[in-house]
Parts: C-alpha cells; structure tokens; sequence
C-alpha cells in the first residue's frame, strides 16, 4: 500500500505544470484547462457554461483570457494549460469582450429575477454582479422580443425558454452523463433553442425524468414544479434501491422540499434518477400508510379499495399484524405445502435485508419460490 | 487496362472526336447555362439539326464562365475553328444552324468569339477578348472545354497525370512540391496548404482523413459549384494526391445538398474512377489505398466551417468547436484530418500535372497562383473568372467586367462574402491579394465579389449582410448569436430611420467584441461588412440617422417619390400603373402622389416616359410638389 501512495504521489509530482496567472505563479495536473488551473489556485473566472462534469463548450465567452503567443482572446475553458504558460484573466481587451457579452445575455433575458423561482441562486445573477453593468451604455442596446411559451408539460419540472441562455450544460448533461439525447440544440441564429425532437413538450420526449439538466441550470430555465427553498439540508442515502446513492435532504422544519445529488459520493458523484430527484412527496403525503392494515371481516378480496381504505381495512398494531401473518402463512404451508408460497421482495430494501429474506423463504418456509422487484 | 492504356485510349479518341467530320456542338449545361435555358436552347437545336438533316455531336460541357451571355453554345465545324455564340434563343439556334452549318455564314453579328485553330473574318478570338485575355485559367482549366462526366476526356488534357507523377514521388516530396508552389487555402483564410499538410502527415496515426469542403455558402459565390459541375475530376485527383502525401486512406466530399448537379457529376466521376482503378485499394497496383464518400450537408452556413462540418459528418449538429486541438491532430472521429476547399484541390492537380515553379510564376510574393471570382453586381460582364493573384480591382471590373451599366457612379465592391468588407473607390488600384484585401479591412475569402454602384446603399448593403450572418449563426456562442441580432436590431433600425446618435459607436464597439470574442470565423468576421462601411461611408450612416436621409436613394421608409410639376405633362400613365392608387391628377393636370398612400414602389418612375421624366425622389428633405393636382403649364 505505502510503495503504491507514494508512486502515485510521484507521478503526480511528475504531472505537474507550472503557469503565471495574472503574475501569480500557478501549479497545476497536467492535463487540465487554462480555466480548472486558475479555479484550482483560487483565481476566480466567470462562466456559465462551465461544468465541471461536462465537457469543456465554450459558448459563454465569459472565461475569456489573454495569453502571452496566443492571438487575441481565448475561451480559457476550452485551452489546454500548458507549462510556462502566460495567462492574463483581465486586460481591456477581456474586460471589454466580457462586459458585451453579459449585457448581450442580460438583453435578451427575462428580468423577472425578484419572482423567479432561481432569484439569488442564479449563477447569471451572480456573474452580473461581478461583472458589473453599465447602465447607460445597457440602456442604449436592443432588448430582445422573443417570447417563447412556458413549456408546463412535464409533472416534475418546468421549462421557460425565455430565461434560456443556451449554456448547453442541459443539453450536455442529457448526452453526456445521462446517456439519454433527449433534448438538443435546433433551429439557427437568435431563433436557436434547446428542444425536444420534433420541438414536442418535454413529457412526449424520450426525457427519463432524470433532472440532470435541472441540477445544471445556472438560470430559471429549468426549474421543479414546486420549488420552495429549503432552510437546511440532511445528508442522507436514497432509499429507493440498492445503488446506494449519496444524497442532501432540502428541509424545512420536517418536511422535505427538495433532494440534490451529493457531488463526494464516490457512488453517485452528484447524479440522481427520476425517483431520488423528485419521488419525494410520498413522504408528507396524507395517504402514506404509517401503520399496518388488517382485512374487516367479511369484506372480500373482490370489493374495489378506490383509495376509502378504512372501509375494508382497519389499521392494527406491528405485533398483531405480523402475529396474523406467521399464523397464516403456517396454516397455507400445512395445508398446500411450502410450495404454494411465493415471496417477492423489493429494491428499496438493503443487500441485508434481502439476504434475509431469501434465507427466511427458503429455511423456514422451505421453497424456492423467491424473487425480487428488480427482475420484472 | 493499365493508366498507360487507358491514356492512350483516351488520347486516341480525344483526337478522332477533334478531327470528326462531322459539326460538334459545345453547350454549356452547369447550373448557371440551365436556369439561363439551357435546356430549351438543345430542344430547339435538336429540332433544328433534324429539320435540317444534320448530323452534329451534342457535347454538354460545364460553365465557361461568360454568365452574362448564357445560355451559350460552342458551334466547331469540321476544320474551322469553334464559334461562340450567346444569349440564344430558339430562333437564333434556328439561324445559326441554318446561316452557318447548312451554308457558310458564321453569323459575325451574332458570334462571341472563336476557338482553337484558324480565323473567321469579323469574328475576334475569344481569349483576346477583354473578358477573358486577362484571365488565367488554371481551376477553370477544363471547363467549358471537356465533358465532365467522360474521364477519357479529363485525362486526355493531362488529367490524372499529376497522381502518377505523385505516385513515384515520396510523401514529403509531395508536400514540399506544395510549399514551393506557395499555394495557399481558396476557402478563404489563405493558410499555406503545404504547411497545413504537413501537420497531418507528422501526426501520430495510422488512420487519417481527407475532406474536400464543396460546402460553398456565401451569397452570390458559385465558383466551386463551376468546378465541380464542369471539370469533377480536377479536384478529385487533388484529393487523391493529397490522400497519399498525407497518409490517408479515406476522404470525404463536404457538399451542400442545394448542389443537386455537381453531386451527380461527382457520383459518376467517383464511379469512372473506380473502373480505371483510380479509386478503391492498391491504387493502379501501388498499394496505395483511397476511398471517397459524398457527404450532403443539410444547408447550414457554418458547416463550411470545418470542425462544424467534421461534427456534420460525423452526424452531430453542425457547430463550430474551439481549437486546439486542430482538425491536423484531432478532426473527424478524433483522427488526424485535412481539410480543403474545392479550389484548392483543383490547384493540387494542376500544380503536380505541371511544376510548382510554374504555379508560382503566377501572382504576387506571398499569395501564388490564381483565384476564381464570381463577379457579381452592377457590373456589365457578370461571370465566372479566374485571375492571377495580384490583378487590381480595375482591371477585374472595368476590363474584364466592363465597367458599371448605365452610366452610373461605380460605389463599392464587396470581397468575401458576409465574412468580407466594402472596399471603396480608392481601393480600385490596390491588387487583389491576400495581405492587401486584409489591410483593408476585408477579405479575400472563397471568391465572392459584388460589385456596387452609386445607388446601393452602404447601411443597407451592411444590414443584408448581417441578416444573413445572424440567421446562419449556429446559436452557440453568445457573441455570434446575440452580438450579430444587436447590430442587424441597431442597422434595422437605422434604415428604418430610428437611428439613435452614438449608434455607430455602439455598432463599432458591439463589433470589436465579436471578433474578439467569438468562437469560430463566423462571429469572428461577421461585423467586417458593416466595420468597413462604417470605415469608408461613415457619411452614409451618419445621413440616416441624423438627417434620415438615404444618400443612394434605396432606404425605402427613408425616401419619398414625387412628381415634378414644371415636367409633368398630365399623361396618366403613372395613374393608371400605380398598384396603390396613390396618385392623384387628371388630364392635362399635373399629377401629384398622395404620401400617405405611397407604397414607394418605384413604378412611377419606371413607367414615366423617358422624355418627360416628370418622376423623381427624394430623401430627408420635403417633396417639392403641390399638394394637390395643379394644371400643367400653371395655365387653366
């Protein structure tokens, strides 16, 4: 083990390159980009299209830099670092290229930010600020008039094209970590938008609802239906499978708003499905069964539940409840054999409890006849 | 068949068909001689050969580059030499065959020129022709001149002879052959081709591509479209050379589907190839392996762009990424790639079939060889044109284009395309070449060149430029996409007379930040229409938006047509063509045109008699006209 760390250590060593930003000397793993080496050695850039699970785009022109043998400016995202590397973040020329570009987004955006579901969280208000706008030369440029309807479709999740910035990181994110392609960019020039094949809503896509793209957004393009913001966050594990998934419960008092991927949990590395993004409002909900049912009397297998439980069922405490079932399933066994038992256990259930399960079906039950949720 | 065969047979019918006894007749069938009727034009010859019992050989060649005189045909009658005749029509094809192939009267009055051995009284020669004695074929070598979907033709002109001489040489000889030449890139941004080859070559890899970018966008551009419509096999054997200086085994042509024509002359050259066993693996028994597939490209723009056109090909959405890495080291499917543009392959096989020295006598010290125009616009000449690097705009319009039509005030000329500028009258002299078009503020781009005169307006010409830049954005960068709508949004509003004092600053400053910050050539070069025009007729904006005046009298919401009342005469004529019933007056009154109702056609003023030209405009000033219809003469 000790050989192997130190190997690494000096590979690493090995790896290293050693740059000049903005007069500081920078170290840097070979390897990465101009932007990833100033961020590393806390020199703020700003971006919006950036991400550090995606590949490098290059569309915001924000992380724009001078560097010394390079023509003009370039998107410092997208260049590789390289040793001895002379790296200037904010000359005129930046300043400038950088200055028009936020305007031109600020332009052609929405500025609804005080009732907008991303007010404060906006990473495009936030590179607004830092970049500072100049409101006499901002009042001078044509606002943009394109409105777009609100894409509602989908139940988990709206889509406002008009707060859109065409970052690409929703696109990227569909492609690239969700293996999906579900949305794309279409059409060309000011009429380009992220779209659907076919520019169908969202919910008649092949879109699997993972909220990939939702985390991403640095806008209120893509927002959840109800976003309420949480005043604490609960790390926890998702406990709808066996994956295992590392995640932040957002909370207010007990009741839970929201679920965000945990970006150190070497299982999941930030990423959620469609259940552990938004399967959460089963956990307040007023039908959530608490505690167990019993059967009434004489209330048959054929009448229709239709959600009036109480009707056909009484609700009964755990000891009496799993008193009913070992007494039943031992009176089925004696008089069918353990045969005529099926068990079928479940994906929210651990490694543990599963291997518990079977054990239980096949040694105190005596069949085979075990399965499980996943294999359907 | 070995190539030594194959040529021989070539060669061989190439001269029976030159001393056939029987008349042939060349008629130009690219895309520009069938939307002029070209097709028309062989209905009636046939039928005319018929009706005269003539027998002839039809030959359809490609574009010879004479557009303003099409539909045209060659007429080569048995020992004389071959005559050019244009602007035909059905019955002129019926009195040429009748004057010149049934009897002996080739028609001076009618004939452009001739061709080829021997002299026709009151006829000149083609080539000595003003249009064409300055000119320089090279890329044009075979057009007009061979059938372009025969390869026997193609190689009996020395076609393919270029590949054999590459194939004894070593790769690196190749390449250094193309740095001699001094050729660089015809897609416009002038890199040197050997060096960009170079790169290629020396890149790790077994597996390397070639493209062949027929990705031809600009407005008004068709030179590459002429190439491969009129002579497929030029640029072919271009890519073969470079397949086997570089090292790859697989090519691709990059064509925009809107090129219907040249992507079936590239099929059935493709398939010519194949069956003399130019194309496929071991090349003419070398080992040498080469394959090409036609990729259509959907009619996007930027596709011409290369690393938007690899991720076209690729099957990706056409838009442009950041470089490094260059496409040399990692382009299509991440392997070392090439990328060329038609025009630049043509001039590969010219420069192996003759010498690198011989290319290089041609043109100025950094920019060899020849390029191809399509000169366009208010030019009396319009066409296809290939010149030495170097020729001044002077020559090009007033020489070969012959000057503006109608007396008029020559304005502008716009090189480059949407990616170029305006270069105005003090640039006439300047030769055209990479550097000096560059030093003006333009470019030398794929071969565009829109000739202007005195009644185009400059904002305007600006605002249609960045129309079409802004609708081709690809939509990826922010700079592209909502810098190119801002300056189309403040030019839109300049010629609409909205302009705002501190409009031209902001366009100027808007402009400097695009082409600072964008990510491909599009944005980059996207504000060098209007940048230019700002640079050479700062007075012409200045007009629209602090007096809304348009100068050249185009700015529709800018300008007023009136009627003058010492000059009208009371015809009527204007009253009864006007579509908009805005013009008032009756007999002998003089008419007067209602502003309010005036849809500022023009048709006024084209229809008022010449010799009374009673018609006039006027911008940014109050028409000088009665309100109402007064009698003519002041009398009652």
């Amino acid at each position: 083990m000790t050989t192997t760390a130190s190997t690494t250590a000096e590979e690493k060593k090995v790896a290293t390159i050693t740059l000049t930003i903005d007069g500081k000397k920078v170290e840097a793993p070979k390897g990465v980009t101009v932007l990833e080496a100033a961020l590393g050695a806390d020199i703020y850039i700003p971006t919006l299209c950036y991400d550090p699970d995606l590949k490098p785009y290059g569309a915001c022109r924000l992380c724009v830099v001078e560097i010394d043998g390079m023509r003009g400016i370039v998107s410092s995202c997208t260049t590789p670092a390289a040793d001895k590397m002379v790296v200037h973040t904010e000359t005129p020329k930046v300043n400038q290229a950088r200055r028009i570009a936020i305007e031109l987004i600020m332009a052609n955006h929405i500025g609804d930010c005080l009732t907008c579901a991303k007010n404060q969280q906006c990473e495009l208000q936030k590179v607004a600020r830092y970049l500072g706008i100049e409101q006499e030369h901002f009042d001078r440029l044509r606002k943009g008039t394109r409105v777009l309807p609100i894409d509602k479709s989908h139940p988990a999740f709206d889509r406002d094209h008009n707060k859109c910035i065409l970052c690409g990181r929703c696109v990227r994110a569909c492609q690239e970590i969700a293996g999906v392609g579900a949305i794309d960019l279409a059409y060309r020039g000011y009429a380009a938008k992220v779209s659907t094949f076919g520019d169908k809503p969202i919910h008649d896509s092949i879109c699997e609802s993972c909220g990939e793209c939702i985390a991403r957004c640095p806008t209120g393009a893509l927002v959840p239906k109800r976003t309420r913001q949480a005043t604490r966050h609960v790390k926890t594990i998702c406990p709808y499978c066996g994956v295992g998934c590392s995640i932040y419960l957002g909370m207010r008092g007990n009741e839970i708003v929201e679920v965000q991927g945990d970006r150190e949990s070497p299982v999941n590395k930030g990423g959620l499905c469609v259940k552990g993004r938004f399967g959460f409002d089963f956990v307040n909900h007023p039908s959530r069964l608490t505690k167990p049912l019993i059967r009434k009397e004489g209330k048959g297998k054929d009448i229709q539940v239709n959600g009036n439980f109480k009707d056909i069922f009484r609700e009964a405490t755990w000891d009496e409840a799993l008193d009913l079932v070992a007494k039943r399933l031992n009176q089925i066994k004696e008089k069918y054999g353990p045969d005529s038992i099926g068990v079928l256990s479940s994906a929210k259930c651990t490694n543990e409890e599963n291997y518990l399960l079977q054990k239980f079906t096949r040694a105190v039950i005596g069949t085979n006849n075990i399965d499980h949720c996943a294999r359907l | 068949m070995s190539f030594e065969e194959i040529k021989r047979q070539a060669a061989s019918e190439w001269k029976a068909m030159q001393n056939s006894p029987i008349p042939r007749i060349l008629i130009g069938t690219a895309t520009c001689g069938m939307a002029a009727g070209a097709e028309t034009i062989m209905e009636a010859l046939n039928a005319e050969l018929a009706k005269n019992n003539i027998k002839a050989d039809i030959i359809q060649v490609g574009c010879i580059g004479l557009c303003y005189a099409e539909p045209l045909f060659e007429v080569i009658k048995p020992g004389k030499p071959g005559v050019f005749y244009g602007d035909l029509t059905p019955e002129l094809v019926a009195e040429i065959i009748r004057d010149w192939l049934v009897g002996d009267n080739p028609r001076p009055d009618l004939a452009l020129g001739t061709r080829g051995e021997g002299t026709l009284k009151g006829i000149p020669k083609l080539f000595e022709l003003p249009v064409l004695k300055p000119q320089v074929r090279i890329v044009l070598r075979n057009c007009g001149n061979i059938d372009p979907t025969n390869i026997g033709h193609y190689i009996a002109n020395g076609g393919y002879e270029g590949f054999i001489k590459a194939l004894k040489m070593k790769p690196q000889e190749i390449i250094d052959e193309m740095k001699k030449s001094g050729l660089r890139g015809r897609g416009g941004a002038g890199f040197p081709t050997g060096m960009k080859w170079q790169f290629c070559h020396d890149a790790p890899g077994t597996v390397k591509y070639i493209v062949c970018n027929a990705d031809e966008g600009d407005p008004g551009a068709f030179m590459d479209r002429a190439v491969m419509e009129g002579d497929p096999h030029a640029v072919l054997e271009g890519m073969l050379i470079g397949a086997y200086a570089i090292g790859a085994s697989e090519g691709y042509v990059y064509i925009r589907a809107e090129y219907p024509l040249a992507i079936k002359r590239l099929v059935v050259a493709l398939k010519q190839m194949e069956e003399c066993g130019l194309l496929g693996d071991n090349i003419l028994g070398s080992g040498f392996n080469f394959h090409i597939k036609i990729k259509e490209g959907a009619g996007a723009f930027v596709c011409g762009e290369e690393t938007a056109l690899m991720a076209s090909i690729e099957g990706n959405r056409g838009m442009p990424r950041s470089r490094p890495p260059f496409p040399a080291q990692s382009g299509l499917w991440g392997k070392p790639t090439n990328i060329n543009n038609v025009e630049t392959w043509a001039n590969v096989s010219a420069i192996l079939q003759k010498s690198a020295s011989w290319f290089a006598s041609y043109g100025t010290e950094k920019s060899k060889g020849t390029k191809t125009f399509s000169l366009v616009g208010k030019v009396v000449r319009t066409g296809l044109i290939e010149v030495p690097m170097g020729i001044t705009l002077r020559e090009i319009i007033y020489g070969i284009g012959g000057g503006i039509p109608g007396g008029k005030k020559y304005k502008a000329t716009q090189t480059g395309g949407p990616s170029g500028g305006c270069l105005p009258t003090s640039f006439l002299d300047s030769p055209v070449d990479y550097e000096s078009l560059a030093a003006a503020g333009s470019i030398m781009g794929s071969g565009g060149m829109v000739v202007m005169d005195e009644t185009t307006c400059m904002v305007d010409v600006a605002r249609y430029f960045l129309n079409f830049t802004q609708s081709e954005s690809c939509g990826k960068c922010v700079m592209c996409r909502l810098g190119t709508k801002q300056m189309l949004d403040i030019l839109q509003d300049i010629v609409n007379g909205k302009g705002r004092p501190g409009d031209i600053e902001l366009l100027l400053e808007v402009g400097d930040a695009i082409k600072n910050g964008s990510l491909c050539a599009l944005g980059g070069t996207a504000p060098n229409p209007v940048q230019t025009t700002i640079r050479y007729f700062r007075d012409e904006y200045e007009a629209h938006i602090n007096e809304k005046r348009c100068p050249a009298l185009a700015c529709r919401p800018l300008i007023s047509y009136y009627i003058i009342p010492e000059k009208c005469q009371g015809c009527g004529i204007c009253i009864r063509a006007c579509t908009s019933e805005a013009i008032k007056g009756g007999k002998r009154m003089v008419h007067v045109i209602d502003q309010s109702k005036c849809a500022k056609c023009g048709t006024c003023l084209d229809v008022c008699p010449a010799k009374f030209s009673a018609v006039a405009i006027s911008s940014g000033a109050p028409v000088k006209a009665p309100a109402e219809p007064v009698p003519v003469g002041g009398k009652a």
